[in-house]
């Protein structure tokens, strides 16, 4: 084993004398010439734990022993072996690139000819070199994280602590971070990688879960994910309808999860326990249940206790007619120009009612754009956006009465409690008093809102924000759902929550529309569009997309391989 | 139509009474700073000290210092013996003014010649020297008068009487225009936080995807504004009657109605900043860069006749200005309507054109 960088033993922090707990009582090491990750959803203590590391915190109880210096009596040490890149790393947005990296080598008193050397190398390192004269705050989502790494490395750390690094960054980015971090690694230094995503966890060779201030597993991932193996199922060549066969399937005793992937339903059991029958799950006569190799966020589901059982309370007779041919929402050639740059190019594709479309994309490639001109957020240049046969430009009011959106950030009222959330919400939607009382009841059945109706929205717990902010949604009824981004940062089990109640929806009629970052969270899309460039290069199931990205190298590649793929083929024709 | 803008008008009520930061900028501030300003910004004048390097020995010069002594306005009273003992006394600020009386004072006064008194004051307090200044010539030319009666009949007096103000009360004079002001500025940070609030939270695209309309929205931020800064005012009217006991002579439904037209103007110029910025940091700036020079340029602090032509022009333009003049107007004397009106009209027209700019650039935001 390589050398021991960070000790914990015992460390509590909390923020004010009745805040929130972020650590309790966490003992861990972190070692050197090895990317560790730190894992958890959002709120777990990750920041804390980093920042603790780096200096920048005082540990309430417990010591911390980094780099073999105490953290609170020798900070000037502190500094000098660890570099530290918090989540929106400090650069100066004003600044060009390369006066990002003259001013934070001034600030670690790296001069002459080593400095000249040093920045050098960091902008062969990170491939900015074609972009030193461009401000930093022209740069992508992804060259910015890459300028703060290079901006971290100004001088040589032994431990560098990377707070989130993959976020807001699209997926061809975060596979050159990872493959710069794993150079760092091979120069010996120690990395400590933190992130809500647990298919990257599963990547760093020791892994920390992290979930409320707790830590619930130290080790290997493959080790974790070995606990589970033999357990895990896909439900393949499903006839019908696949929503359906998972909720079957979570109501199978002898199941503790189950997500959708692609075409089929992903199942893990409880220990001893055999799959159930494809006939028991009704899931067509082609279905067969295959047995598939163990994912880490299997294990860690199965650590957790599995997901939630049984059809969400939306589940239920389908409100609309039967009509599932009928086009919910259209994108007719939507272009969108801002001064000389066109961020959607002349993008079309027509969404049928009852199916979950997903728009994914590099940052900045036109996903958001698009997004935005369909729910009536930006107009268009030219083309048209229509919802539920109504265009956005002609009858805004009325077609925007028709659709429901929710944001990333569960746009709720803070300081209004979740009954005066709801009827406000439900008055901005136009109900009349009997049909508001109605839909407002209504929600807080189907929510279990009743013990929280006084409770201010901002001090919910995440799960029961998630579960107010898409009552607020839905609350009108609407034809068609706009979800953005909606589970970043949510741990896999609010995320199964939040999908058992859209695939409710959906199985009523509802249409989704959805844009994620998430590669797995589109696995739960029937149909997505692939945005680059401001055009939609290709469109299709998940599962036709990673079979067109198949080669004769990876013959089952994962949908962010074929997202990577696809892009890169894309640029070669471009090329060509 | 109307339910939607009353939920978005009741929600907005909602959450500023909840908001504990809302609800002490909002409604206890205001009335709070009335209090404060109304005892500290007072252009009178007390309890300051003076010297006096006397060199004469006669009667008449003992006379002359008694009266200052007698005076309330001198708390305390430095004698000097020395030219140079003066400028340390002004210069260590240890007195404001110097009197300085000649060794051949009572000689000459008894010669039936003039004698002269010098004054040196300090300049650095300039506003303060110059009343206390004031108060000295007044003292001497009342010596004076009595010195020329024991040897002449008396000379025409002159009798002053202050209306509206008898006693020329500084409370009385300061009220008035501290109240426009801070009605204004409890119209500017309801509004003018606001939207940018929401932007920050991203409950604003939630608005803009519903039915709502820019209209609507407008008029849904605009409302609640208007109700919360005129409670605010009804607030520091009482205290201003009840408490500082400041009187009020015209009518109070004029006063509402110009003050609601006042407060559109100042909700609409809020709105505008706020949809300007894109946080509520950018949303404070703009609001300091605006609020500095309307507020000074109001005639709140100096005259408006002693600005130059062109800047007079400009000052119409401030709805502070106007209100600054008809709340003078209302508490003080009871100014008819028509002058109540001459002021409410210009600041009708700015509302109408901060609103429908405000508007204007909601839309455009969201292309």
């Amino acid at each position: 084993m390589s050398e021991e960088l960070v000790r914990i033993d015992a460390v509590s922090k909390r923020f004010g004398k009745n805040g929130p707990i972020a650590l309790t009582r966490l003992s861990a090491s972190f070692f050197g010439g090895h990317v560790t990750g730190l894992a958890g959803p959002d709120g777990a203590g990750k920041t804390t734990l980093l920042r603790l590391i780096a200096g920048l915190l005082k540990a309430d109880e417990g010591a911390l022993d980094v780099c073999g210096h105490d953290t609170l009596r020798a900070q000037g040490d502190i500094k000098r072996d660890v570099a530290y890149m918090p989540q929106r790393f400090g650069l100066y947005e004003d600044l060009t690139v390369i006066e990002n990296l003259h001013l934070y080598a001034d600030l670690r008193s790296v001069t002459g000819g080593a400095r000249t050397d040093t920045i050098e190398r960091l902008l062969r390192f990170t491939a900015l070199e074609p972009f030193t004269a461009r401000l930093a705050g022209a740069l992508s989502g992804g060259m910015k994280q890459k300028l703060g790494l290079a901006c971290a490395l100004i001088k040589k750390p032994r431990l560098l602590l990377l707070d989130e690094p993959s976020v807001g960054v699209d997926p061809i980015s975060r596979r050159e971070l990872w493959r710069m971090v794993y150079e760092l690694v091979d120069q010996g230094i120690g990395v400590i990688w933190s992130t809500a995503y647990l298919d990257e966890a599963e990547r760093c060779k020791t892994v920390l879960l992290l979930s409320e201030g707790k830590l619930i597993y130290q080790g290997a991932p493959e080790t974790l994910t070995q606990s589970v193996a033999e357990r895990t199922f896909l439900v393949a060549d499903i006839t019908g309808d696949k929503r359906a066969v998972l909720t079957r399937a979570l109501d199978a005793p002898q199941v503790l999860d189950g997500v959708i992937q692609g075409d089929a339903v992903r199942l893990v059991l409880k220990e001893g326990e055999k799959a159930p029958n494809a006939d028991v799950l009704q899931a067509g006569p082609a279905a067969n249940v295959i047995s598939t190799p163990p994912r880490f966020e299997d294990a860690f589901m199965a650590r957790v206790g599995g997901g939630a059982k049984g059809a969400s309370p939306f589940a239920g007779a389908p409100k609309h007619g039967a009509d599932n041919d009928e086009i919910v929402v259209e994108a007719d050639a939507l272009t969108k120009r801002f001064g000389d740059f066109t961020a959607a190019d002349r993008i079309s594709f027509a969404v049928r009612r009852g199916e979950i479309f997903g728009l994914i994309g590099p940052n900045g490639a036109g996903k958001s754009t698009t997004f935005k001109m369909l729910c009536g957020l930006l107009k268009p240049s030219a083309g048209a956006a229509r919802v539920a046969g109504l265009d956005l430009a002609k009858a805004p009011g009325k077609a925007r009465a028709r659709l429901g959106y929710m944001a990333q950030k569960f746009s709720l009222y803070g300081d209004l409690s979740v009954r005066q959330n709801l009827n406000f919400f439900a008055g901005v939607y136009g109900l009349s008093n009997a049909a508001r009382k109605g839909a407002i009841a209504r929600m807080i059945e189907t929510f279990d809102l009743e013990s929280y109706l006084n409770t201010n929205a901002g001090s919910l717990p995440l799960g029961y924000k998630q579960r107010l902010a898409l009552a607020c949604a839905v609350m009108h009824d609407p034809d068609v759902l706009f979800l953005d981004e909606p589970t970043s940062g949510v741990d896999p089990r609010t995320r199964r929550e939040f999908w058992g109640h859209i695939n409710a929806m959906v199985s009523r009629g509802v249409t989704i529309m959805v844009t994620t970052h998430f590669l797995d969270e589109a696995e739960y899309c029937d149909r997505m569009a692939l945005i680059y460039r401001g055009r939609a290069i290709t469109s299709g199931a998940p599962d036709a997309l990673k079979r067109r990205a198949a080669s004769s190298k990876n013959q089952n590649p994962t949908l962010e391989d074929a997202f990577i793929a696809l892009v890169e083929d894309f640029d070669r024709k471009e090329a060509a | 139509m109307w339910g939607r803008l009353k939920a978005l008008i009741v929600k907005e009520l909602l959450a500023s009474a909840r908001d504990p930061q809302t609800r002490w900028v909002v409604l206890f501030s205001p009335p709070f700073l009335l209090l404060i300003y109304a005892f500290a910004i007072t252009q009178e004048v007390k309890n300051v000290s003076i010297a006096v390097y006397n060199q004469d020995v006669g009667i008449e010069a003992r006379e002359l210092i008694s009266r200052f002594e007698g005076s309330p306005t001198f708390e305390n009273i430095v004698y000097l013996d020395s030219t140079q003992a003066i400028s340390r006394a002004i210069d260590s600020k240890q007195a404001i003014m110097a009197i300085q009386i000649g060794a051949d004072f009572s000689r000459l006064l008894a010669a039936g010649k003039p004698a002269d008194v010098q004054l040196v004051l300090d300049g650095r307090r300039s506003n303060a020297a110059q009343i206390v200044q004031g108060y000295a010539v007044q003292i001497v030319a009342n010596f004076n008068a009595e010195l020329a009666r024991e040897k002449l009949p008396p000379p025409t007096a002159v009798i002053a009487r202050a209306w509206f103000n008898p006693n020329f009360e500084p409370l009385w004079f300061a009220v008035p225009a501290l109240f426009a002001v801070l009605t204004a500025v409890v119209g500017f940070m309801v509004s003018a936080l606001t939207v940018a609030r929401e932007r920050e939270l991203g409950t604003f695209e939630q608005l803009l995807v519903s039915p709502l309309q820019p209209v609507e929205i407008m008029v849904g931020k605009t409302v609640p504004a208007l109700i919360i800064a005129l409670a605010s005012a009804t607030a520091m009217l009482a205290l201003g009657w009840l408490v500082l006991g400041v009187p009020f002579r015209g009518s109070l439904i004029l006063l509402y109605g110009s003050m609601t037209v006042f407060l559109t103007s100042i909700i609409g110029i809020g709105l505008f900043i706020s949809s300007l910025a894109s946080n509520q940091q950018q949303a404070v700036i703009g609001l300091f860069i605006y609020m500095m020079p309307a507020v000074l340029l109001s005639g709140y602090a100096t005259p408006i006749e002693n600005m130059p032509d062109w800047l007079q022009w400009l000052t119409e333009t401030n709805p502070i200005t106007h209100f600054i003049f008809i709340c003078k107007g209302v508490f003080m004397k009871d100014i008819p309507a028509s002058v109540i009106f001459a002021h409410t009209w210009p600041m009708a027209l700015i509302a109408a054109f901060t609103l429908s700019a405000g508007a204007w650039l909601f839309r455009r935001r969201l292309a």
